[in-house]
């Protein structure tokens, strides 16, 4: 029997306001507990909310990015239930009229691409913490994430494998990066997913009853979680017996889903329109004004890259994945000789390794794009060889000198100078007639050798390549 | 008792502003006769002695430098439904027996900003839910006409304290006839202005879309003058209109001749009093023969605002009463063997048996199931009875008649007939269910109880409401009679 999985993502993108949704508190994360909860936040009789109008915005540009509808007209609903880091008894959301309806986004795995269809995006706020460890058996509360604002973005049940899903969310997470209207941070939470999944026989084209996977907030648990969660089901299956309708949790230590409510203990969550506040009305104005403000996202950038700059897929993909390295690209270019193509390479590799071993985010280099692009100039112009380079980039990244400062202080001038260098060669080939010979008599490899200690009376500053050209014509010449 | 002080606002005012007396000796006047009366009366829940006499002292010192504003120093009463920083807030309900709210609402700080004087916070319902105020932890108030019968509710220590003259005015909420009801039953004035005119920001929340704070005075002028204070657009209620400052009091004194009044026969049919018809009626000739025109209007759908009301109310209180867990202020039980245990005990001790009906009601018509059945039919039901004060409203300027069927009753009386004590409210509710402004003042006496007459008003029209009020008082002394109380 052939399997497929049929999986739907419920993603949670915090918005990257500087205030909560609903009141005037500060998001920052990492905040001492309960120092970023105001009245509002906590919940306190009498107060009352009032909408952050970035995080409108912010919902709207997402709409507009996916190509889906922005509603007019939308409507913040109540989702009652208890929970003690839950402080109004309910969680302001949107039910019946989300502000972003039918989009869809292009994913590509293992080369081949696809659309999957977003069934809506909304917004809520979240809830706050409970903390169930380090305080004698009891629960810790902390508000200080009450209230920020989130932007729920629900999927079509498109994606047929755990591959899919990983892809399906790294392309959200780049486009809400681009936005600006996330920092995507996963390990804090910023951005998380449920993950709907259930099994069918391939060609079938209903749905079975599915799982409920919650609260994934990385790339490796979601494909972990789901692979096993599909393995759970298919053995169910072909063991005949019934899937549960149920959420299940994924504990990471084992790398598996445990069940935490079946669908009988399933909250009624009585939505109802709020009261509090009024709804949601844009006009063809600010819709149209967002859509102008609308950066250039991932796919038209890799276009652009490859197109204008001569980059094959994969290194402009690279390049366009995070904001960040995309703006430190163009940045580094715009410095005169800095061949683009020379400049990704850089920044994949040595830019890319460096961050790594300082545990940096490209924001925080030590290499600023001005510099890096210098690097390149002076490799490009032969002013100063490959070899060279990665020396000036590592002395660059250690202090606050320029490529320049640092060639000029470390006296790295390539010898680019061929009556200098011819000299040189002249003096190395009469030290060295039996190689010669042997080079004339077709042993071309022995060429290197000759090169080699032309370098080293030049303590590495000539231009290999020149000294190649040179010593062969000498050669010839004789 | 030394009366020799003066009971409305204006008078007060012209008192201060002429130096006949200070505040702090009329707010002397009335601690003085709280302390000696409201032992008997329970129309306040706390009595501010201390703050009230500090806050007359200032608003004299602000006298004296020239920077009095129109009510400085004239004292009042605030319903113990709005927060006021460092003072408990507790809504009626042993839950906030506790409760100090670390802010004011926005109508105290309006209050405060004119300098007035808080003489305590008044007696109520529990949460505003009751029309007796039978139903508050702090116990029942008395009607100061007849100590046996009810004030009406939910402000129903807001109206006895004016209509014993424990206070000049007070403020009150109205979600469904919390203000107009219990006016009517004390023989006092009190307005519910349009939605979104007063802001809601920092008033204990019971029913959101319907409720609205106002004020309880014995004269229409006191009402203008208090409603200069606290209504105006609030950044924080995002259910607050945005409209330029109006002056209350600007059409005050002017001629009504010519105005139209639409009496709905609906309002004079099975439920009513007689005797309240023919008192209602006999008003409404004192109008014609202001200049008021009298035509019949209908309001075909007004048999259906207690229903609907009873399903919209309770749905938005088992919402706005679910922050009450235990868990971060307010009443928590002794020793919770879990969190189910913590939410269950705390809630179950904490509120009274109206607060825990209407929850469940609420949590009812919510429930999946039965929301398009009841909570989406009364949002529909809604929409037509607005539509049938839409349509009146093309034909005349106001639409008047009885505000309650009955005048007080005993305490007691409706204990165990929920559905008896909601009709209390059955020309009240079309108005909260609308948004629209009505105001309620003394028309005449029962059997020696005060009789309600209610003035609908258009939206934003509350200055022309006033006006029709205050030329009717302009001819009667109803609204002037004093309360036998203490008897």
């Amino acid at each position: 029997m052939v399997w497929e999985a049929v999986i739907g993502l419920e993603i949670h993108a915090q918005l990257a306001t500087t205030s909560k949704i609903f009141s005037g508190s500060p998001t920052t994360y990492g905040a001492d507990p309960n120092t970023q909860a105001s009245a509002v936040d906590l919940g306190l009789p009498g107060v009352l909310p009032v909408i952050n109008q970035r995080a409108i915005e912010m919902a709207v540009s997402f709409g507009l990015a996916i190509n889906a509808e922005i509603c007019r007209h939308s409507i913040f609903a109540r989702k009652n239930y208890f929970y003690p880091d839950l402080p109004k008894g309910y969680q302001i959301s949107q039910y019946e009229t989300p502000i972003v309806a039918g989009g869809s986004l292009e994913i590509s795995v293992e080369g081949s691409t696809k659309s999957v269809r977003i069934t809506r995006a909304h917004l809520e706020e979240d809830a706050g913490k409970s903390l169930h460890e380090g305080f004698q058996g009891r629960t810790a509360i902390d508000l200080n994430r009450a209230g920020t604002p989130l932007l729920e973005i629900v999927s079509e049940p498109d994606l047929r494998s755990a591959e899919e899903a990983v892809s399906y969310m790294r392309e959200v997470l780049g486009l809400v990066k681009y936005l600006g209207i996330c920092d995507g941070n996963m390990q804090e939470g910023s951005f998380r997913c449920d993950a709907n999944v259930s099994v069918r026989q391939q060609g079938e084209h209903g749905l079975n009853t599915r799982t409920e996977i919650k609260n994934l907030n990385s790339f490796r648990f979601v494909q972990q979680a789901i692979n096993y969660e599909i393995q759970r089901q298919i053995e169910i299956t072909e063991a005949g017996n019934e899937i549960t309708q149920e959420t299940r949790l994924f504990d990471d230590r084992y790398g598996e889903t445990r069940s935490m409510r079946s669908k009988e203990d399933a909250h009624d969550y009585r939505y109802f329109p709020d009261p509090d506040l009024l709804p949601i009305t844009l006009s063809v104005e600010f819709i149209e004004r967002l859509r102008d403000d609308l950066p250039e996202l991932p796919k038209t950038k890799l276009a652009r890259f490859v197109k204008k700059y001569n980059l094959n897929e994969t290194e402009a993909t690279i390049l366009v994945q995070e904001p960040e390295t995309a703006r430190f690209f163009e940045a580094a270019i715009k410095i005169e000789g800095a061949q683009p193509k020379q400049v990704a390479n850089w920044i994949i590799g040595d830019l890319f390794g460096a961050i790594k071993k300082s545990g940096l985010g490209i924001v925080d280099s030590c290499i600023s794009p001005a510099y890096l692009g210098q690097l390149v100039a002076r490799v490009v112009d032969n002013t100063i060889s490959g070899k060279m380079a990665k020396e000036v980039f590592l002395a660059v990244w250690d202090s606050d000198l320029s490529p320049d400062q640092v060639i000029a202080d470390r006296k790295l001038r390539q010898l680019s100078d061929s009556s200098a260098l011819e000299s040189i060669v002249k003096e190395v080939l009469s030290e060295n007639t039996e190689q010669v010979e042997q080079y004339k008599s077709g042993k071309r490899k022995i060429l290197g050798y000759l090169v080699g200690q032309v370098m080293k009376k030049t303590q590495g500053q000539a231009s290999p390549k020149l000294v190649n050209t040179i010593i062969q014509d000498f050669i010839t010449q004789s | 008792m030394n009366d020799t002080f003066p009971r409305t606002v204006a008078e007060i005012m012209e008192g201060l502003r002429q130096g006949e007396f200070s505040s702090v000796e009329i707010t002397e006047h009335y601690l003085k006769k709280i302390t000696a009366l409201d032992g008997e009366l329970n129309s306040f829940i706390t009595v501010n002695n201390e703050l009230a006499i500090e806050q007359a002292r200032a608003a004299d010192r602000r006298r004296s430098l020239g920077k009095a504003r129109e009510l400085t120093g004239v004292p009042y009463a605030n319903k113990d439904i709005f927060c006021t920083k460092g003072i408990r807030t507790s809504c009626g309900s042993r839950m906030l027996a506790d409760f100090i709210a670390p802010y004011n609402a926005t109508v105290v700080e309006r209050l405060d900003r004119e300098g007035m004087v808080m003489l305590g916070k008044t007696n109520m319902d529990e949460f505003a839910m009751g029309s007796s105020n039978e139903t508050s932890f702090y116990g029942a108030v008395r009607n100061p006409w007849d100590r046996n019968r009810v004030p009406g509710g939910s402000s129903g220590g807001s109206a006895a304290a004016v209509a014993a003259g424990l206070s000049p005015i007070a403020t009150g909420t109205d979600t469904g006839g919390s203000i107009r009801q219990p006016a009517a039953f004390c023989g006092v004035s009190g307005l519910k202005p349009t939605y979104g005119r007063v802001s809601r920001y920092g008033m204990v929340a019971f029913a959101s879309s319907l409720e609205q704070g106002g004020p309880l005075g014995v004269t229409a002028q006191d009402l203008a003058l208090m409603m200069n204070v606290i209504a105006g657009f609030d950044p924080r209620d995002s259910t607050s209109i945005n409209r330029p400052f109006e002056d209350f009091t600007r059409k005050l004194g002017t001629s009504i001749s010519g105005i139209k009044i639409g009496i709905p026969k609906e309002y004079f049919e099975k439920n009513l009093d007689p005797r309240i018809a023919e008192t209602v009626l006999g008003a409404i000739n004192e109008l014609k023969n202001l200049g008021a025109g009298i035509t019949e209007v209908a309001l075909p759908n007004s048999p259906l605002s207690i229903p609907a009301y009873y399903v919209i109310a309770p749905a938005e209180c088992s919402s706005n009463l679910s922050r009450y867990d235990g868990v971060r202020f307010g009443y928590r039980c002794k020793d919770p063997k879990d969190l189910n245990d913590l939410y269950c005990r705390s809630r179950s001790d904490a509120f009274g048996a109206e607060v825990k009906r209407r929850i469940l009601i609420g949590t009812y018509v919510l429930s999946s199931g039965y929301y398009d059945a009841y909570y989406r039919k009364a949002q529909q039901v809604r929409r037509l009875i607005k539509q049938d004060f839409e349509k009146a409203f093309t034909k005349v300027d106001f639409i008047v008649g009885p505000t309650t069927p009955t005048t007080a009753f005993h305490h007691g009386a409706h204990s165990d007939d929920p559905v008896a004590m909601y009709l209390a409210d059955v020309y009240t509710t079309a108005v909260n269910l609308s948004g629209l402004a009505a105001i309620s003042i003394p028309v005449g006496f029962v059997k020696s109880l005060p009789v309600g007459m209610q003035i609908i008003g258009n939206y934003f029209d509350e200055a022309r409401l006033l006006n029709v009020a205050d030329a009717y008082q302009s001819v009667t002394d109803w609204h002037r009679r004093l309360a036998p109380f203490p008897v």
